[in-house]
């Protein structure tokens, strides 16, 4: 079984997530965004990007697009779905996942290692992981500061749905380290059944001690494990 | 005739004597739109005229060069089938007038001249100059300019990886915006422009509208007051139309569709067409009618100038053309089939079943050229020659280090390059920040490239020939230091009016002096672009030779980074201890002077030394290593705590003054860090090269200390970080 890369015309991290999910060793394909349905896919990630322009408002129109239809279909039926960045706020969009992702606090678009610690190590995709591992990952974006209303923040607490959180480093200042004024430091949150994340660091760019970390790779190779094991 | 005549020449700015000389080559008298088809033909930008003659004498051949200058951009190969495309452009007086498009416009046109190639870019660079830091308009045109930058490139997704900024009162009225694109390829998808007869000639991409008529042509005038109203001639870019005209581009010699590319960008439909027609041989005829337009009314006139961005002309191969279609609509552009090959060698242009214009493509694609008389200015003479004896010291030594750090020539630039996407294609081995040059990896292989853009507008200012001599010395020494050997470059050369003895003095001067560093360093060029006029009534900017250059790292586990990494670790300066207070920051930001004669250079000692520190790299000796540029060794030492938070403790042992000896400047420096077990293997290697070295001192601590004869200075690390860290920071929160 294979895992579908969604293509919007506008995506920009589409063969870098295709690069990741290989390096791992899970088959993986570009799904065109015009394509409405994901039939043989076991799971799918909406890469980073700018899906159609986003001059509007990042992934506002991504949300429509036939293939979203698919997507939506395959997250009700549980399997696997990723949102990166740019897909982060296509899910959103697509009420896939709560809240919003304003502009980030500083007005501009903002890329550089932030640190997250990991706050559920049993989903898919971060089985892999040390409960409470801090990791060191790219961000890279213009709007990434996710915003809820109070009811939702204490929802997503209490079902313990935050699954990424901005951390100050192990050394150096405990403040200044959330780097778009993101609410209670969210930088990725998962829906209530487990099965659909959105995460603004980009973990495909940290792959390899060669770009800098390699702090990304245990979560595609969760999500690897968690296909073999339901047989997928 | 020639009164009739004036109004026409006043329109389109055309001296008589080229006026005459279309007449000769037509045999006739051009109507209005051909006299405009030669009027943007041969402006600066796109025909050469003054720099041609000069131009010949770079060197261009060299062993991996598969493409040399006189395509859209300059290739060279690299191993395992791979070659790199490459190539920087100017984008200054659009940037002058609207900082915002200006710039993002500038990225997008590079990134078409790269695709055009068959190459999928992966990094950017960009090269900027701008007024003093103080003033308003500099804060207005650094944020536009930054902003324009980061919208186009983040969102078309090519990281940008590196650049270099400068403040100097001379760019005040006339920033420049000089941004190089690097594109990878397979050897075997090398595409030309190059069309076969008879064949249907695509325009692919986006619609044609009103914007940026005539900018090639405004590129090569004096920007003054009332270009304030030329914003029209400025074009409007779209990441998201330029990301599906590279997708669709490369997918389309992927499948193998098409036999030639050309890029539509300066002088739009025009250049690309004439320069298609004359590379291949041939004439090709335009049907107007068939370019689809965002706007109704436009007449040939504004068709033919128009430079909207993000389109590009495709040949497909015989039988392809359905093909190519197909490709277009599925990625929601315009591909038409707008002109056709001829084996008459003219531009023909039809407009509503008319022949509206019919001119040989030889005599529009190839300007007159012209040789002019140089006088140096007097005043750079006064002021290399100016005495710098007996020069007060107002600051001690540890503060002229923090206001040195602070000088918004060296302060940091993490304001900047952190509002780029510099990862996007996860190849980016070393990022901004961390190394002398930016190296990206080639994926599947153990290959890396490294790449820099660098120019010292200081030297220039004081001696054209020399500083152009040190802008290349210095770009290979950045790629030689992270462990990369230097293939080739490319040359944005931004100069004044060449029409004036001075702007041409130094536009002469600075070709000559990168064609003996060229010639001395085993450098071809392969690229460029001339920007000249950069001048007005009240300043001409300083010979400016932008100098992005492309090497290759054999094997990406050997590289070396600029921060002090290991406790412990020796610290070896290759070259002296002395450095030269001509032309340096220094006397810039602690007396207010430029003067004196920039540092002398020897190109054969450059040579052997970064051969010296490839080798050290290359045997896994070097994990660090630092270009000593402007501010000397004491900045270079504090450059190199910054990465890590790791200090040094490092003795100069030398009489000579404190500033000669902390903040002078010297070509041909690198400061490096090895294991104690390796002293011994290094110093022998230095002595068989006859380079000079010293010892300095050792990694570690939380501060920066140095000893000199007679004093100790000392720096705590956070310090030296505050003082780097705040100027640019102010003006880019």
């Amino acid at each position: 079984m294979k895992v579908a890369v969604v293509q919007f015309p506008g995506s920009n991290c589409d063969l870098d997530t295709l690069w990741a999910l290989e390096q791992v060793g899970l088959k993986a394909e570009l799904v065109w965004h015009s394509q409405d349905s994901l039939e043989g896919f076991a799971a799918v990630v909406l890469p980073g990007g700018f899906s159609y322009g986003d001059y509007l408002r990042a992934g506002a129109l991504a949300k429509f697009s036939p293939v979203m239809r698919a997507v939506r279909q395959l997250a009700r039926q549980g399997y696997p779905v990723l949102g990166i960045c740019n897909g982060f706020q296509v899910l959103t969009e697509a009420g896939l996942l709560p809240g919003a992702l304003l502009a980030n606090t500083n007005l501009h678009f903002t890329c550089k290692e932030v640190y997250v610690r990991l706050e559920r190590t049993d989903l898919p995709f971060t089985q892999g992981y040390a409960p409470g591992q801090l990791l060191r990952l790219p961000i890279a974006h213009a709007e990434g500061r996710y915003y809820a209303d109070n009811q939702t923040l204490q929802q997503l607490e209490e079902n313990r749905q935050v699954v990424f959180r901005y951390a100050p480093p192990p050394e150096g200042p405990k403040e200044g380290y959330n780097p778009n004024g993101a609410l209670n430091d969210i930088a990725g949150i998962v829906n209530q059944q487990g099965n659909v994340l959105g995460m603004m660091p980009h973990p495909e760019r940290a792959l390899e001690e060669t770009l800098g970390s390699s702090d990304g790779r245990s979560l595609f190779e969760s999500l690897k494990q968690a296909l073999a094991v339901v047989g997928l | 005739m020639e009164e009739t005549l004036n109004p026409l020449l006043k329109e389109t700015g055309i001296p008589l004597e080229e006026y005459r000389e279309i007449v000769r080559r037509l045999g006739r008298e051009p109507n209005r739109l051909e006299l405009y088809l030669f009027k943007v033909m041969w402006s600066e930008h796109c025909g050469y005229k003054n720099s041609r003659p000069l131009l010949k004498l770079l060197p261009k051949e060299g062993p991996a060069v598969l493409q040399g200058p006189g395509e859209n951009a300059g290739v060279v190969e690299v191993g395992e089938g791979w070659a790199v495309a490459f190539k920087i452009e100017s984008h200054n007086h659009p940037s002058a007038v609207e900082p915002f498009q200006g710039a993002a416009t500038g990225v997008g046109g590079i990134i078409r001249d790269i695709v055009a190639m068959g190459a999928r870019p992966i990094a950017l660079l960009n090269s900027l100059r701008f007024g003093r830091l103080e003033e308003a308009r500099t804060r207005y045109l650094v944020q536009g300019v930054v902003s324009g930058i980061a919208h186009y490139g983040n969102a078309i997704g090519v990281p940008t990886v590196g650049g270099e900024v400068y403040f100097h009162p001379d760019y005040q009225d006339n920033p420049l915006v000089n941004a190089m694109c690097v594109g990878l390829l397979r050897v075997e998808e090398l595409k030309r422009s190059r069309a076969s007869l008879s064949r249907p000639v695509y325009y692919v991409g986006s619609k044609t509208g009103r914007d940026g008529i005539g900018g090639a042509a405004f590129a090569s005038e004096e920007l003054e007051e009332e270009n304030q109203s030329k914003r029209p001639s400025v074009q409007v870019g779209d990441p998201f139309l330029g990301k599906l005209t590279l997708e669709l581009t490369l997918e389309a010699i992927r499948q193998d569709l098409v036999e030639g590319v050309q890029d539509m960008g300066a002088a739009g439909l025009t250049s690309s067409l004439a320069e298609l027609a004359h590379k291949s041989g041939l004439g090709l005829e335009l049907d107007l009618d068939r370019v689809p337009r965002r706007e109704s009314g436009m007449n040939p006139l504004e068709l033919m100038l128009s430079e909207s961005q993000e389109r590009m002309v495709l040949v497909p191969r015989p039988g392809k053309e359905k093909d190519l279609e197909a490709l277009a609509a599925r990625w929601g552009l315009d591909a038409v089939a707008v002109a056709h090959t001829l084996s008459e060698p003219v531009l023909r242009v039809r407009f509503q079943g008319q022949v509206v214009a019919e001119v040989p493509t030889q005599a529009l694609a190839e300007a007159p050229t012209y040789l002019r008389q140089a006088a140096e200015s007097p005043e750079a003479q006064a002021r290399r020659n100016q005495s710098l004896e007996g020069l007060p010291r107002p600051l001690s030594p540890q503060e002229a280090l923090l206001s040195l750090l602070a000088s918004p020539n060296l302060c940091s630039r993490a304001p900047i390059y952190e509002r780029y996407d510099h990862q996007v294609g996860t190849n980016t081995v070393l990022v901004p920040g961390r190394g002398d040059a930016a190296i990206l990896r080639i994926k599947g292989t153990q290959r890396g490239i490294a790449v820099k853009v660098d120019a010292n507008p200081r030297y220039s200012k004081l001696a054209p020939r020399l500083g152009a001599m040190h802008a290349l010395a210095e770009a290979t020494r950045n790629v030689s230091v992270v462990g990369a050997r230097p293939l080739a470059y490319t040359d944005g050369l931004n100069c004044g009016n060449p029409e004036t003895p001075q702007g041409y003095f130094e536009l002469s001067e600075t070709i000559q002096g990168l064609a003996q560093a060229s010639h001395a360093l085993g450098l071809p060029v392969v690229s460029g672009n001339v920007s000249l006029y950069n001048e007005g009534p009240h300043y001409r900017i300083p010979p400016t030779p932008m100098v992005g250059v492309v090497g290759l790292l054999p094997d990406l586990a050997r590289r070396a980074e600029m921060g002090f990494r290991q406790p412990g670790e020796l610290i070896v300066l290759i070259g002296g201890l002395e450095g030269h207070l001509g032309g340096s920051e220094y006397l810039w930001v602690v007396h207010g002077l430029e003067a004196g004669a920039p540092p002398p250079l020897d190109l054969a000692k450059e040579a052997r030394a970064q051969t010296a520190i490839r080798a050290f790299i290359e045997r896994g000796w070097v994990r660090t290593a630092h270009d000593v540029a402007e501010g000397g060794l004491a900045v270079a030492l504090a450059e190199m705590t910054f990465p890590y938070g790791l200090g040094a403790t490092v003795e100069l042992r030398s009489q000579a003054p404190w500033e000669v000896l902390l903040f002078g400047e010297a070509p041909s420096r690198i400061l490096f860090t090895i294991a104690p077990e390796h002293l011994q293997a290094v110093a022998e290697a230095l002595e068989e090269r006859g380079l000079s070295y010293w010892v300095l001192g050792q990694v570690g601590g939380d501060r920066l200390t140095l000893l000199l004869p007679r004093e100790r200075l000392e720096w705590p690390l956070e310090a030296l970080r505050a003082a780097w860290e705040k100027p640019l920071r102010e003006v880019l929160p």
